[in-house]
């Protein structure tokens, strides 16, 4: 059985700068309004005012987000159609021309994975770049982060090497679709559903 | 389990699309509907084009370029090409994870490239304008109208006023070319008997005129790898993480991460940098960096923490005991930070804390650790000293690294901006100018509006005791800066209305910007995958390179390359044996490749080398550490400065203040001092029409404002005014809320971005977003540059464009 994959996304290092999205969007031809990976902004943080001085205690950090592949795919079990499946390595796809566009998935995700383009009147997503791997290349965003913040593989060895976490601000609880996503958390990184702080750039996502 | 979302209604076609608001926290609502498939017209992007979006391995070709604009990287791309168009872009894929055998990455600006390229605003073939200068009316003509006209006027323009009536404006967007670039502007004005040289840029106006006054050059600081060897860093305004996101950024996180060493960022805004390698921010109010470093300095010395045996043996001006001949007492950097100056005021932490905002604790604590650090690597960027008191803030970072004895040693630094090293690579010869006079950078409206009053001592023209004529030939290539990177953009526009004073505009560039729609010739160049060229340059910390830019694609409409454009006109001027010397552009790079091959011949031949794309090579120094040399031996490597030794007090700028005549209210100073200025914090403080600075950091989706019209990048960066919750509270401002910011110069509308990442009674518009007046004024395209002023720093002459006093208000 072929090993089901996953992100790694290392918080530590992202600056939010998006060469992994437009990367995305350059390989898959998108076009504005369709962003297979998108980059949200979580800060927070209150200052304090003494007369002339100011004391700051702020925090913010990124969080690179695509289709997580999850091991229970909510867009899969929603879609009327069947359009949408996952593979035995776990990722999942939409099939376009079985897709109506009903946007089902879309509503169901969590974490906004599958996209509606409204030209092509179905959905789209992210598929791990399946062209490039099996080309042995990196998915565009990975080959993409200047930083170094994303790497891909078998989900049960990025867990190994990084750990099991998923469930950071703004991210929902790893709950709800258990993410093929391994974290590892910025400093201030704030644990999923702790409301310590707020989403800088909703419009952006 | 049953998933959240599951009991709520299905969305309908119409409602927000998606689910962020479950994303905890998001609190400003859902995203708006935008997936109408806005394609733009891009080739291969867009349902419509899905073909084009065959595996890589449909592509016909592949071409190294670059993307070359001004941050002063210069990323490697390679651009995939079928039936002649673009179909993706990747960046270099060579190279691993590791400093000195890294990928060079492009960042975000260079991914998007192919929406550059094939932009909406590309220009398409020669026009001329029909409506009043700026409002973007012109009609086509054919390329020998447009070169006979351009030849008439330079002709014409050069009889009557003589060539220091010509004047090459300020451009960074093509500048990692050699042939497609200002060089070749330059070489063919210079054929022609020269131009007005301007001195100094938008972007160092201050600092490169201050630093070689304490140090005899721009020294510079060590490359970010040294980091490696530090026990602290102090960025010091300096933001890696934003402005130079490619080979810079990859290699500032890696030397923290292989050492560990603690980063201090000091900075008004919790940057990314501050975010990602900083371990503890200061935020301090624009333009008193100086005030900062004194009440540090303070603390060092009352608590005898200074490398006093650095001081004696390397500067001049530190104390009483080491002043230059005929000074007075009492003018040394310790009396003045002692209060036995003339000003009598001790420079406490205290004192400090109530003009920076930073409170006396962490001036303790942060002085402290710098001291303390052996080695500290102390760099400055580029902000504090686009300030009113520049020259003043960036000779005072100095002072942090001097007072250490931190200069020229592994680990440590100069205060300076960090260097990268590179390699020698052949460039366009630009021949000689053979009229020496010179204006600052940004004073060139002065020139138009008054240049010949302009002066030596009141206006810093050099060459020449004041101007014989002001600017009537504007030649503005690849550049925006007639608008949109110059500033009080309004006040220019009007200015530009006379045409009796500045009486012709060339424009050439490849996008209609707001700069171009002033032009009275407005000439389309081609990009630079349209031309085969060489890019140099390159910036990743100890690792140098040179990219081989080759041509991706054909030139686009009926555009040119600047090479053959300047061609046409040396053709008609009588020049172009001496501009060409009988060569094409591809002979030109073809000789180049060779010059730059007869240093480095590592450099594989020129077909070898086109395949390859990027050639690498480690410094085999290991790290720059500028003053090195000084710091082994001062006495056999002297700076070039009057006394061979580092000027804490100038001799030199002290002749200077004493000689030249300022505008009231301004002041130059022998120390680096904090001066009291115009809409500097303490006027903020009582002004109650415009009680907020307001500064323009380097946004990550432009470089200036280049790529502010690529339709990515305003979705993934769009244009916003930095506010802090207290501030935007008072004036019932909500995050992503439609507001008007503004002052006598202007009035811009934005979004607001309500974040505690910036400090409280400071606004931040990041600069470059393109100038679009609407028929009432107002800015619709939210450039900073409609809100600053053309006042220029005391000693340099040089931009303030990050001094400026603004009110905020919900549009």
């Amino acid at each position: 059985m072929a090993a089901e994959l996953g992100f790694h996304f290392d918080q530590t290092l992202c600056n939010g700068c998006k060469a992994c999205s437009v990367a995305c969007k350059d390989k898959h031809d998108l076009p504005v309004g369709v962003t297979w990976r998108r980059v949200a902004e979580y800060s927070g943080g209150t200052w304090q005012r003494d007369g002339n001085t100011v004391v700051p205690n702020v925090f913010s950090y990124y969080t690179s987000i695509a289709c997580n592949h999850c091991e229970d795919p909510i867009c899969v079990r929603v879609c009327p159609t069947t359009a949408m499946s996952q593979g035995p390595d776990g990722v999942v796809t939409v099939d376009q021309d079985v897709c109506v566009g009903c946007r089902y998935c879309e509503w169901a995700c969590p974490y906004s994975a599958p996209q509606f383009d409204a030209e092509a009147g179905h959905m789209t997503k992210c598929d791990l770049c399946a062209d490039y791997r099996s080309e042995g290349k990196d998915p565009a965003c990975v080959a993409a982060c200047p930083s170094r913040a994303l790497s891909y593989g078998p989900v049960e060895e990025l867990r190994a090497e990084h750990g099991d976490l998923a469930g950071v601000e703004p991210l929902p609880d790893p709950a709800i679709t258990r993410p093929r996503l391994v974290i590892t958390p910025h400093r201030d990184a704030q644990p999923s559903g702790s409301g310590t702080g707020s989403v800088a750039n909703p419009e952006e996502l | 389990m049953t998933a959240v979302g599951m009991t709520e209604t299905p969305p309908t076609i119409g409602m927000p699309r998606r689910s962020f608001l479950k994303w905890s926290g998001a609190a400003g609502g859902g995203a708006a509907l935008v997936g109408a498939g806005a394609s733009f017209g891009i080739p291969g992007v867009g349902a419509a084009n899905a073909a084009a979006a065959s595996p890589i391995t449909g592509a016909d070709s592949v071409a190294w370029n670059s993307c070359w604009v001004n941050c002063q990287s210069r990323c490697p791309l390679r651009f995939h090409v079928k039936d002649g168009t673009i179909v993706r872009v990747e960046t270099d894929d060579a190279g691993d994870d590791e400093l000195g055998s890294q990928q060079i990455r492009a960042c975000v600006r260079g991914r998007s490239m192919r929406q550059r390229i094939y932009n909406a605003d590309r220009l398409k073939a020669p026009m001329k304008r029909v409506g009043p200068r700026g409002a973007g009316e012109f009609e086509e003509i054919t390329w020998d109208e447009a070169f006979d006209t351009i030849a008439a006027e330079l002709e014409r323009i050069i009889a009557e006023h003589g060539n220091e009536a010509v004047y090459l404006n300020s451009g960074t967007g093509t500048n990692g070319g050699a042939i497609g670039s200002r060089s070749s502007v330059r070489r063919f004005l210079n054929c022609l008997g020269g131009y007005l040289l301007s001195y100094g840029t938008y972007s160092t106006g201050a600092i490169q005129i201050a630093a070689p006054y304490t140090y005899g050059t721009s020294p510079s600081t060590n490359t970010f790898d040294d980091a490696v060897n530090s026990q602290l860093v102090v960025l010091w305004g300096n933001n890696p993480l934003e402005t130079r996101m490619g080979g810079e950024a990859f290699v500032i996180q890696k030397a923290k991460q292989m050492s560990s060493t603690k980063f201090i960022v000091v900075d008004p805004r919790y940057s990314d940098t501050a975010s990602t390698v900083g371990d503890e921010w200061v935020a301090l109010h624009p333009g008193t960096d100086a005030a900062l470093v004194a009440g540090m300095a303070h603390v060092m010395i009352t608590e005898d923490l200074v490398d006093q045996e650095f001081l004696d043996t390397y500067c001049v001006g530190y104390d009483e005991e080491h002043m230059p001949e005929g000074i007075p007492a009492g003018n040394s950097y310790k009396s003045y930070i002692l209060g036995t100056g003339p000003d009598g005021v001790v420079k406490t932490p205290a004192w400090a804390s109530q003009i920076t905002g930073v409170t006396s604790a962490q001036i303790i604590s942060v002085a402290r650790q710098i001291a303390g650090a052996k080695p500290c690597a102390i760099s400055q960027g580029w902000g504090a000293q686009r300030q009113m008191n520049g020259e003043n803030s960036a000779r005072a970072v100095f002072m942090l690294a001097l007072l250490t004895g931190n200069v020229g040693i592994p680990g440590g630094g100069t205060g300076d901006r960090e260097t990268t090293y590179n390699f020698k690579v052949a460039g366009f010869p630009e021949l000689k100018n053979p009229v020496g006079t010179s204006i600052s950078i940004c004073m060139w409206t002065d020139a138009v509006e008054r240049g010949p009053e302009m002066t030596k001592l009141r206006d810093g023209v050099r060459g020449k005791d004041k101007l014989d004529t002001g600017i009537k030939f504007l030649f503005n290539y690849a550049g925006n800066t007639i608008v949109n990177q110059h500033m009080d953009a309004n006040r220019t526009s009007k200015l530009l209305q006379d045409e009796s004073l500045l009486e012709f505009i060339l424009v050439i560039d490849n996008q209609m910007t707001a700069s171009a729609k002033f032009a009275d010739i407005l000439l389309p160049d081609v990009s630079n995958v349209e031309q085969r060229d060489l890019t140099a340059g390159g910036s990743t910390g100890d690792l140098g390179y040179v990219i081989y830019a080759d041509k991706a694609i054909e030139p686009l409409f009926d555009s040119k390359p600047i090479y053959e454009i300047l061609t046409e006109l040396a053709k008609r001027l009588g020049v172009e044996e001496e501009f060409t010397e009988g060569k094409t552009q591809d002979e030109w790079i073809d000789e180049l490749i060779e010059a730059t091959r007869k240093d480095t011949p590592a450099i594989p031949p020129n077909e070898e080398f086109r395949a390859a794309g990027v050639y690498r090579q480690n410094n085999p120094a290991g790290h720059v550490i500028p003053l090195k040399a000084f710091r082994d031996d001062p006495v056999a490597n002297p700076l070039k400065t009057p006394s061979g030794k580092i000027e804490i007090f100038s001799k030199q700028i002290w002749d200077i203040a004493h000689t030249w005549e300022l505008p009231e209210g301004q002041r130059i100073t022998a120390l680096p001092e904090h001066i009291v200025g115009a809409e500097g914090v303490e006027e903020a403080r009582t002004n109650e029409k415009y009680p907020l600075q307001c500064i323009g950091h380097h946004y990550k989706s432009r470089t200036h404002s280049t790529y502010g019209n690529v339709p990515w990048l305003q979705e993934a960066h769009p244009q916003m005014v930095w506010i802090n919750p207290a501030d935007a509270r008072e004036r019932g401002i909500e995050n992503d809320d439609v507001v008007q910011v503004f002052n006598d110069r202007g009035r811009i509308e934005l979004v607001a971005r309500v974040t505690p990442r910036i400090m409280p009674g400071v606004l931040s518009v990041p600069q470059g977003a393109w100038y679009r007046p609407d028929k009432d004024g107002l800015d619709r395209g939210g450039s900073i540059n409609t809100l600053t002023s053309w006042n220029t720093t005391p000693l340099a002459k040089a931009t303030t464009a990050h001094t400026n006093l603004v009110q905020v208000e919900k549009a």
